[in-house]
């Protein structure tokens, strides 16, 4: 009695209960355990399979001798009548078709076996031939060629980069890499790339969220993809500061978000990218998803107002559940001098496997864009006027927001 | 060597006397060019001033040092100031030119990406020869402030890089084995020897008051710089790594300059509109350029055969 009153409730009892924890409850079993009780009827199914195929031959080479023997092709397997019909010109084809191909095949394997026995080297080397073929077109040598230089060429230091440090090539190669994660893996869907000028200067402000900065390299691919200009992000001075990422961050065309890096790309007619939002943006928690921060200074509007280039609201969706932020070290992330340090449902607790962004789907919107060749240059010394605009964008993108996440619907499926 | 040039270019613009001053006599001769070998951290440069009838001077020994931190200071802080000080006891100084060096902008992760005259340095500038620099031009302001009639020229250049022109990132350069560090690739800029010259050359022969960046046009990666070179690239960690780099360096029998190592990490970038549109010189070099000369007087690095050489 002892035993029994100190067993929890629903371990004893009736076989169909479970206990929760070693054994599963009856209406589990016959949900997954289905199985066991199926096997030993397949096993007899498999038992009884050998005698019927063993049967079915020689059911099938019955008839065969009297029907298929004028075409010499034999049955096709198809429970066919006896073909009674004379011989015509088609059968013929195929027999002699059959026949080249059975002597073809018997002089190759008598030429072949002496020769290399086992290691079919010009068949290796057709097969790769052809699969570079597949692979690359059919001017694939002339490509091999022209990739083999690329490499020499980045070997031998023979490349340009620009004033910024922005390497075009490794851009190229980013945007490669970048690819299966945004469309398989993101889903990624773009609206409006109308919005963003052929030509000229433009300023891509959008919505920064996510943890991790991966809205600014797949808005980069974005641009890149669909509207075929190189984006230049301008990103926070930790970016710089950080070795490799830094690196990285130079030479797929980022610099630093300053007023004057800021004006000499939209001068000289780049399209650039700002997440005003910051780091407030990127490491707000998941609870406030989808809620713009304060859109720092304002001051990407006067940077785009002196530089008389439009400004182009971008509206990300799909960013904000990649690494849903739920908890924060503020005393670890700032002995170790980062704005934040993360806490994700899966990061510190799986390890690597948590850095693993979720497959949420995405949308990004470019907006129509606000110009501000209508006012002066000398207005960007006017902060009401940078207020208001700063204020249209920041609403822009908000409305936008709230429309693209209607319309995508679950985040994930 | 500036001298040589001034004396050239004065015989057509009215110069008469071309005084060099050093403290090591040239190995060269120096015809037209009157030398005195004198120090300039001692008083004996105000007699020389007063005794030649100095009206322009050119203060070229603003150097980053070679070795060790106390001289170089010296050299360069002392010196100015002995300078500046017998400048301004003569009465026939009219012009003061000064050779400085873009490290006043000093180097850091918040640099703008490229640094106009009217910009401060971020970081960078609290120890070594940065340091020296920005003392060096405020000495100069000083000056200029004591004697507004004095038209200065403060020429701001990136390093030059010449295979007879001593400068630290030479001799970085010509380590068979270049230590860089892990996780950076600093964007660098050099200047060609002629133009240099010939920028001192015009600062001296017209008046062009002010302060001007010179470097050539473009940026050289650190890393494109040793494939460039055919010289592998040894990455070191970012902290230490200029103890590190140094005694990689003296293993290899040479010496690291310094103040290299920030340089080396967040690298710097001058921009040249001004020497363009207000001082009127068309740089005749990029800064590719001057490598890819500098880069024909070495001999080829060890990697050499993995890349093309133009």
């Amino acid at each position: 009695m002892n035993e029994d009153e100190r067993k929890t409730i629903g371990a004893t009892g009736t076989p169909g209960r479970g206990n929760r924890e070693t054994s599963p409850s009856a209406a589990a079993r016959s949900l997954a355990g289905g199985a066991p009780s199926r096997k030993p009827v397949s096993k007899v199914k498999k038992v009884q399979e050998p005698p019927a195929k063993k049967a079915a031959p020689t059911k099938k080479t019955a008839p065969g001798p009297q029907a298929s023997a004028p075409g010499g092709t034999g049955s096709t397997g198809k429970p066919q009548k006896p073909r009674l019909r004379a011989v015509t010109d088609e059968d013929a084809a195929e027999a002699m078709a059959a026949a080249a191909e059975e002597a073809a095949r018997r002089t190759r394997t008598a030429g072949a076996a002496p020769l290399s026995a086992g290691i079919p080297l010009d068949e290796i080397v057709t097969a790769l031939i052809e699969a570079a073929q597949r692979v690359l077109g059919t001017d694939w040598e002339v490509r091999i060629a022209t990739l083999l230089a690329t490499v020499r060429k980045r070997l031998g230091g023979d490349y340009q980069v620009d004033d910024f440090g922005f390497d075009p090539q490794i851009a190229e190669l980013l945007s490669l890499a970048i690819e299966p994660i945004a469309e398989k893996w993101f889903r990624l869907e773009v609206r409006g790339v109308e919005n963003i000028p052929e030509e000229g200067g433009a300023l891509l402000v959008a919505n920064h969220s996510g943890t991790v900065p991966l809205d600014g390299l797949i808005t980069g691919y974005a641009v890149k993809k669909y509207a075929g200009r190189n984006l230049r992000p301008l990103g926070a001075d930790l970016v710089f500061s950080l070795p490799v990422v830094g690196q990285v961050a130079r030479k797929v065309g980022a610099t630093l978000a300053c007023q004057e890096d800021a004006e000499r790309l939209l001068t000289s007619g780049e399209l650039a990218g700002v997440w005003p939002e910051g780091f407030k943006g990127i490491g707000k928690p998941f609870a406030e998803r989808y809620k713009l921060q304060r859109f720092g200074r304002g001051g990407f509007v006067s940077a785009a107002m002196r530089a008389q280039v439009p400004i182009v609201p971008v509206s990300i969706v799909g960013a904000e559940e990649i690494y849903p932020l739920v908890g924060n070290v503020p005393s670890l992330a700032r002995l170790l001098g980062l704005p934040y340090l993360p806490i994700t449902p899966f990061f510190p607790l799986l390890g690597p496997l948590g850095l693993i962004p979720l497959p949420s789907k995405w949308i990004i919107e470019f907006g129509e864009p606000v110009r501000t060749d209508a006012y002066e240059p000398e207005a960007a010394d006017d902060p009401m006027l940078l207020f208001n605009v700063t204020d249209q964008v920041r609403e822009t993108i908000q409305q936008t927001l709230y429309q693209l996440l209607v319309d995508r619907g679950n985040a994930f499926f | 060597m500036v001298a040589r040039r001034l004396a050239e270019l004065g015989e057509d613009a009215g110069i008469d006397k071309v005084v060099g001053i050093d403290t090591i006599l040239p190995d060269t001769d120096l015809d037209g060019i009157k030398f005195v070998r004198a120090d300039i951290r001692t008083p004996v440069i105000g007699k020389v001033i007063a005794v030649e009838d100095v009206d322009t001077v050119v203060h070229l020994d603003v150097n980053p040092p070679q070795r060790g931190r106390a001289g170089g200071k010296e050299l360069n802080v002392i010196g100015t100031m002995q300078l500046l000080a017998a400048c301004q006891r003569s009465a026939t100084v009219s012009k003061f030119v000064l050779g400085s060096s873009a490290a006043v902008y000093g180097s850091s992760p918040r640099d703008p990406v490229m640094f106009r005259e009217s910009m401060l340095a971020r970081n960078g500038v609290r120890s070594g020869f940065p340091k020296d620099v920005v003392e060096v031009e405020s000495y100069v302001r000083g000056f200029a402030r004591r004697r507004p009639e004095v038209l200065i020229t403060t020429i701001r250049a990136a390093q030059v890089l010449h295979p007879d022109v001593e400068t630290p990132l030479r001799n970085y350069f010509d380590n068979p084995i270049l230590p860089s560090v892990l996780g950076f690739d600093p964007r660098l800029q050099f200047l060609s020897l002629d133009d240099a010259l010939e920028i001192f050359g015009q600062a001296v022969v017209r008046d062009r008051p002010g302060t001007f960046n010179a470097a050539g046009d473009g940026v050289v990666l650190l890393s494109q710089a040793a494939r460039r070179l055919g010289r592998p690239t040894v990455p070191l960690p970012p902290f230490g790594f200029a103890a590190a780099a140094r005694r990689f360096i003296r293993a290899m029998g040479s010496d690291i300059p310094p103040d290299l190592h920030r340089l080396l990490t967040f690298g710097r970038a001058i921009d040249t509109t001004a020497l363009r549109e207000i001082f009127g010189y068309e740089l005749t070099q990029t800064s590719e350029q001057t490598f890819d000369d500098f880069r024909r007087s070495l001999r080829p690095g060890i990697m050499a055969a993995m890349g093309v050489r133009p």
